[in-house]
């Protein structure tokens, strides 16, 4: 490691000064910012090429092409990944819009604080629509995930028996909703509801949502199965444990880890669902998703922005908790001997 | 209850037989009385039923045909959480979520034992592996022998009358596998209770075992206390699978009360004793232990020995190991053991051997 001289080290501030200056001189603030920013990542760019300091990460043998090669290929994946998170970013600013308008105001861009408010969050929390709509929501996702997570894993763990006949049949039938494109489903469901009486009720949709949500739970058990050791299932018999109790005290432990990440999916799969439930669901189970449907298409307003937003907040909270979960399951499955 | 079980048969295999398929029998007509507080083994290569028999007894295989008595009372029909037998699995088994402490408590919960009850059994059962203070610990943490003993303590804790093994050393080292064996015996005897012990590895069956029941291709071929099982196979699969043995083939020459007189494929002659031929003139494999066999013996002038050519010597500290060609056989074994008089063979040359007729026995061909 070379150490690094004192102006290698000031260059991407001077960059950052310099282009901030320019930008402020030509046109305020906001490009004061953005050039603050292109002249820091300027200036250490060139020390960084002039040093070969670009060398130290590749090892010593790679050719001028390999190296090359291995900073394309962090700049395309790193531009895969701007392409899918910036639609998502973009919201959230536009949420704290002052305006009734989907675009950036003149001043937005300038930092202005008069650009700014909270009021498309006010009104999502004083419209009686949209906070009836969240009161559905809440309503129908916890009862179609409980359904899910206990059909899925029962399912599970009954497809996972090797003497259970026609396996891989019945895993398929009961993982179609998830392959099926969803209006086809939305439409079966809806001729099949109406004429058994649960078209347009509460438990229709919950029932609905659950059929969406029983394929993850049963893909993420059926994952969290295949680690798992029979025999620990055995020795709990032996020991003397009824079926039930081996379930409970050993079997569900062990999956937890499984069941809950499926459940997240399944919470997350009916709290987004939109297709379905304008088929299946009346008036009265109006969801979220429904609503910001009807939001866009009938009054365009920032609220739906806000809510996004929110939705966004509690989508990263959700996967947040499925990674510490994984995590977790790791552990523990590292921890399963033999 | 019909009848009570007397000390000899307090585990019934009666003319049982088990089938995956329907078609291939896995256990062929397996009569077997275990006694109680007997350390039983049952001994075999994989696939001979023996793990398939544990299994039954277990409960978590039904036998096809057959009944399997516990105690005098037939055990088919009862569930495996209802039969209360202990059992130590290949691979431990114990559950990963739970401490050493709560896996040694989990049969006494299920047994509905007070609370304080039970951390004293716990506390006691750990102390009596040199465990005590592990109880806090995940299974993960332990070494395998560790987690061996912690499986071999579950198995106990809620006093079972018959505890089953299957394989329970297999993945530990030679050394802590030797250790271990002395344990379980030693704990077996001291608590009294019976086991059940299936192994693919003789010496494992030799050393811990009361009787041992060798299986192969379904059936008991013997069923003898160790000594006996080596010293008196009943047939040239028992003689081959246990230790290491010589085989010559011939046809038998004469019987004479207890020596058969064999001629050897070579023409040479050679006393063994009879054990499964009965008449002159029937085909025979004869089998002699590698330590059996003397080097230019001294055994009497009308006794027969043969010409052997030294193919190889091995050096293995406490025993000379001595590969020789006798009879057309390139892996004549002699074992000698390293005294300070005892001559070591050169290869190349050419040595008599000899045995007493009883230590070499006549078996089907």
């Amino acid at each position: 490691m070379t150490t690094r001289s004192p102006l290698s080290l000031a260059a991407p501030w001077l960059g950052a000064a310099l282009l901030a200056l320019i930008g402020f001189a030509t046109a305020g603030v906001p490009y004061a910012l953005l050039g603050a920013i292109s002249g820091f990542i300027l200036g250490w760019l060139i020390f960084w090429i002039a040093q070969r300091r670009y060398r130290q990460s590749v090892p010593t043998y790679y050719t001028a092409g390999q190296t090359l090669w291995y900073y394309t290929f962090r700049v395309i994946a790193g531009a895969i990944f701007l392409f899918l998170i910036t639609p998502i970013l973009v919201v959230m600013p536009l949420s704290f819009n002052a305006q009734d308008f989907f675009t950036f105001t003149p001043e937005m861009l300038a930092f202005d604080p008069a650009g700014y408010s909270l009021k498309h969050y006010r009104d999502f929390f004083n419209n009686d629509d949209w906070q009836n709509a969240v009161r559905n929501s809440i309503r129908i996702a916890p009862m179609a995930t409980l359904l899910s997570v206990t059909f899925g894993t029962l399912a599970a763990i009954g497809l996972s028996q090797p003497h259970v006949p026609f396996r891989r049949a019945i895993m398929a039938i009961l993982i179609s909703p998830m392959i099926v494109p969803l209006i086809i489903s939305a439409a079966g469901m809806y001729f099949f509801y109406s004429r058994i009486g649960l078209q347009g009720t509460y438990m229709g949709v919950v029932l609905a949502h659950a059929a969406l949500g029983i394929p993850f739970v049963i893909i993420t058990v059926t994952a969290t199965l295949v680690g798992f050791d029979n025999s620990l299932t055995r020795a709990a018999a032996n020991m003397g444990a009824s079926p039930v109790r081996t379930f409970f005290k050993v079997q569900m432990p062990l999956i937890l880890p499984g069941v809950i990440s499926g459940g997240l999916f399944a919470f997350i799969t009916s709290f987004d669902e939109v297709v379905v439930v304008l088929f299946v669901g009346s008036a009265g189970q109006k969801t979220l998703p429904w609503q910001m449907f009807t939001g866009l298409r009938e009054q365009i307003s920032p609220t739906i922005l806000a809510v996004a937003t929110l939705l966004v907040v509690i989508s990263v909270l959700l996967l947040t908790t499925l990674e510490l979960l994984r995590r977790r399951s790791e552990r523990l499955r590292g921890m399963s001997p033999g | 209850m019909s009848q009570s079980s007397t000390r000899a048969d307090f585990v019934v295999f009666d003319r049982v037989q088990k089938s995956y398929d329907g078609e291939t029998l896995v256990v062929k007509d397996l009569n077997l009385s275990i006694g109680k507080g007997e350390f039983l083994t049952m001994l075999g290569p994989s696939g001979s039923g023996k793990t398939t028999c544990l299994m039954m007894l277990a409960g978590f295989e039904t036998a096809t045909h057959g009944d399997i008595l516990l105690d005098g009372k037939p055990i088919n029909n009862i569930s495996p959480h209802k039969r209360g037998i202990g059992m130590v699995f290949q691979n431990y088994a114990l559950f990963p979520h739970m401490t050493i402490a709560e896996n040694l408590s989990f049969p006494l919960e299920v047994r509905k034992m007070g609370r304080s009850e039970r951390e004293e059994r716990v506390q006691r059962a750990l102390d009596l592996v040199q465990m005590g203070e592990f109880g806090g610990r995940r299974p993960a943490q332990l070494s395998g022998g560790q987690q061996q003993r912690v499986a071999l303590t579950r198995a106990l804790v809620f006093e079972p009358d018959l505890v089953l093994m299957d394989e329970p050393l297999g993945a530990l080292d030679k050394q802590l596998r030797e250790t271990m064996q002395f344990e379980i015996k030693r704990i077996a005897d001291d608590l009294g209770i019976t086991v059940v012990y299936v192994t693919h590895d003789q010496t494992e069956a030799l050393t811990m075992s009361d009787r041992v029941a060798v299986f192969e291709d379904g059936r008991i071929q013997q069923l003898a206390p160790p000594d006996e099982l080596y010293e008196a196979p009943k047939n040239s699969f028992v003689a081959q699978f246990i230790g290491e043995n010589n085989t010559l083939e011939g046809v038998v020459q004469e019987i004479n009360g207890d020596v058969a007189l064999v001629k050897l494929d070579d023409d040479s002659l050679i006393d063994a004793k009879p054990v499964n031929v009965s008449a002159a003139g029937e085909r025979t494999t004869v089998s002699i232990r590698p330590e059996r066999v003397e080097i230019n013996p001294d055994l009497g002038a009308d006794a027969h020995t043969l010409k052997a050519d030294v193919l190889e010597f091995i050096y293995m500290g406490d025993v000379f190991r001595t590969r020789l060609r006798v009879a057309g056989n390139d892996n004549f074994i002699v074992k000698t053991r390293n005294r300070a008089d005892q001559a070591r063979l050169e290869p190349g040359t050419q040595v008599d051997i000899g045995w007493l007729p009883q230590d070499c026995r006549a078996l089907d061909a």
